[in-house]
């Protein structure tokens, strides 16, 4: 076990702006630490400098407390699991998982003994004979998982790795990987752009925009108080409402943005004139769309709550002071005074 | 009649029924028409340019036919049995096989090491892919002219560079002899052939490995990184299993080309000295064409006919092998 640390860490390529810039983080022994990005934020290529796959341009990293920028992967105790699941597609299950414990020259008895335990634990039994084009998509992710497994590495760096899932087979998945990450107690990076993955299976996310960290902390800081505008719009579904009045941008979600008449006089709130548009019906909840002055907002309502308005015309909206979020207009950085 | 407001201008559309009815505008556009019309060509052409000429060599193979009597009289083996129990015919055979498989060997693996330099990043990598490419792009007769000039008994460059290292003349490593007469000598004779169809199948066989270098996946590539296979670990357990479909398919290439090809014989040794060089495609054209007995010519040239059977069929599973994938 250890923890990963990346100091200033820097990726350039060619002439372009820089894919990673000066990005510091650690993530703690033990610890899921997921980085959550639109695509091209430099997430994946932060990851590649942790696993040893791309040099940085300039910056270290640091495992355990070796600084192994120099290191090539496979002296770096690392074990990674990719978007594709880059099984080898001409070996069974069995000498797929094989593979990097061969390569080790872990001698065969102890091969088997591992081989084993990590099919078991993932459920691979009955499989270990076919090769990955007769496996299903979470078939074949769970025999990557295995092979990354079987090392017992320091540190687990996964890449997108429930991206190719539908919908349905992703949300059990998680929830096995997020188990399987407690029960063996590995520092695990995990890169996503999904942000449902982010919030359910991050002890703590590293918000990435342009190459750069936004924000780091548990789901909750980063949902609740979000560093900028960015963190600010990019979680959340729908996002934050940003509204514009003088210098400050007052942001809200869409669940706290309800009509006047339903506030408690006794708890400030921040008054708006909304005119609804359209109503969304998505079954567990409601989600009605319109303007506060020309910005677009949206409110969210569970579908079990009677609506006292009607679409077309304005009404008076408000939202809990203790709900409300500054930020600065022009920089779009999280204010902590109250205008 | 049937009318619509056009959205764009207002106008008002009309058209009737008859509007649909087929006016051989559109025969085209079936493909059961369409396809064997677009087919007839290569069909003719391979009908005309490879099944007439086939056919005709089996009928002269079994038959009594020369350049001067044409009149093909059945005679059986007969022509097979006399062609088989030639000395020459036994070694161009040898030979035949001989050139074929030694110089695949040696194409798949320079084939492999030349693929892999030209798929790593580097300045100048174009030029240097060109380079590789020219011998591909050279007509044949040529380029074995250049190469019958660059092993010339008298005036070959190659001898004039040992010359100067210090390696050929008397006293020295290849011996007295002012040249080291690559084409009169039996072995040397055989390692100019050899080396010539070397150097002209190894840029598509290149070419190939290339392709297939790059069909494989990056992430497999880095995925054996981090698992921590060595680099000789990764060439033997990941890259030759991914590339060994697209290699048997510039080695049967190769075996085709080299196989069937008569040009770089008879340009380069015309099969000498002493028939040391003969195969069977130049032994084929030396006995039918230059001395007139084109039944023994066919018969000779049939040889071929097996070996390519078998080269077709593995094409054939190789390519649909790739299909199914």
């Amino acid at each position: 076990m250890a923890s990963v640390e990346v100091r200033e860490i820097v990726k350039q390529f060619g002439e372009n702006a820089p894919a990673v810039d000066h990005i510091s983080l650690t993530a703690q022994d033990g610890e899921f630490l997921v980085l959550l990005g639109p695509s091209g934020c430099g997430k994946t290529t932060l990851l590649r400098m942790i696993g040893g796959l791309e040099p940085p341009t300039s910056g270290d990293v640091v495992i355990g407390n070796h600084v192994v920028t120099h290191l090539p992967p496979r002296a770096r105790r690392i074990a990674m699991v990719f978007q594709s699941y880059a099984l080898y597609p001409h070996m069974s299950v069995h000498d797929n998982i094989a593979f990097p414990l061969r390569a080790q020259g872990t001698p065969k008895a102890e091969q088997e003994k591992r081989i084993n335990w990590a099919a078991s634990i993932l459920g691979l039994d009955g499989l270990m004979k076919r090769k990955p084009r007769q496996l299903s998509g979470g078939q074949r992710q769970r025999v990557a998982l295995a092979r990354a497994l079987v090392r017992e590495p320091s540190v687990f760096l996964l890449d997108e790795p429930l991206s190719n899932l539908d919908a349905q087979r992703r949300a059990s998945a998680r929830d096995e990987l997020q188990q399987f990450q407690r029960s063996i107690g590995t520092t695990t990076i995990y890169v996503t752009h999904d942000q449902v993955e982010a919030m359910g299976m991050g002890d703590r996310i590293a918000v990435l925009n342009l190459g750069t960290v936004r924000q780091i902390g548990t789901p909750q800081e980063i949902y609740d108080d979000p560093a900028d505008t960015f963190v600010a719009t990019f979680l959340g579904s729908p996002p934050m409402n940003l509204v514009e009045r003088g210098t400050m941008l007052h942001g809200f979600r869409p669940e706290h943005f309800s009509p006047a008449a339903w506030h408690d006089a006794a708890n400030p709130f921040e008054r708006f004139s909304f005119v609804p548009h359209r109503e969304e019906y998505l079954g567990a909840e409601r989600l009605i769309y319109g303007e506060v002055g020309d910005e677009k907002v949206v409110a969210r309502f569970p579908a079990t709550t009677q609506l006292d308005f009607s679409i077309g015309h304005p009404v008076e909206f408000g939202v809990a002071t203790r709900h409300m979020r500054y930020f600065d207009a022009e920089s779009g950085v999280r204010s902590y005074e109250t205008p | 009649m049937s009318a619509l407001t056009s959205p764009s201008t207002g106008e008002t559309l009309t058209w009737s029924d008859d509007d649909f009815e087929p006016d051989g505008r559109y025969l085209l556009d079936n493909s059961r028409l369409l396809g064997p019309i677009m087919l007839m060509p290569a069909v003719i052409y391979i009908i005309g340019l490879v099944g007439v000429p086939f056919a005709l060599a089996i009928a002269y193979a079994f038959s009594d036919v020369t350049v001067g009597d044409q009149s093909i009289d059945w005679v059986g083996l007969r022509n097979f049995r006399d062609v088989w129990g030639n000395d020459t015919f036994q070694r161009a055979l040898r030979n035949s096989f001989m050139f074929a498989i030694v110089s695949q060997v040696i194409v798949i693996i320079l084939a492999n090491m030349l693929a892999m330099v030209l798929s790593a990043n580097f300045h100048g990598k174009r030029i240097v892919r060109f380079l590789v490419l020219l011998p591909w792009t050279t007509p044949i007769a040529l380029a074995v002219i250049g190469w019958l000039w660059t092993l010339d008994n008298v005036y070959s460059p190659i001898d004039a560079a040992l010359r100067e290292l210090g390696l050929l003349g008397p006293g020295t490593m290849f011996g007295p002899g002012k040249n080291m007469l690559w084409l009169a000598k039996p072995d040397l004779a055989q390692l100019s052939v050899l080396t010539v169809h070397v150097w002209r199948t190894l840029p598509l066989a290149t070419v190939i490995l290339l392709a297939g270098l790059a069909a494989i996946p990056q992430d497999v590539k880095d995925a054996a990184d981090v698992d921590g296979a060595s680099f000789w670990r990764q060439f033997f357990y990941i890259r030759v299993p991914l590339l060994i479909p697209i290699m048997t398919v510039a080695i049967l290439y190769g075996i085709v080309f080299t196989f069937t090809d008569m040009t770089v014989v008879y340009i380069l040794t015309r099969g000498g000295p002493i028939d040391n060089t003969q195969v069977l495609a130049s032994w084929a054209f030396f006995t039918g064409v230059e001395a007139s007995n084109l039944a023994h010519g066919a018969a000779i040239a049939l040889f071929l006919f097996p070996l390519l059977v078998v080269v077709a069929l593995i094409m054939l599973r190789v390519a649909k092998r790739a299909e199914t994938v």
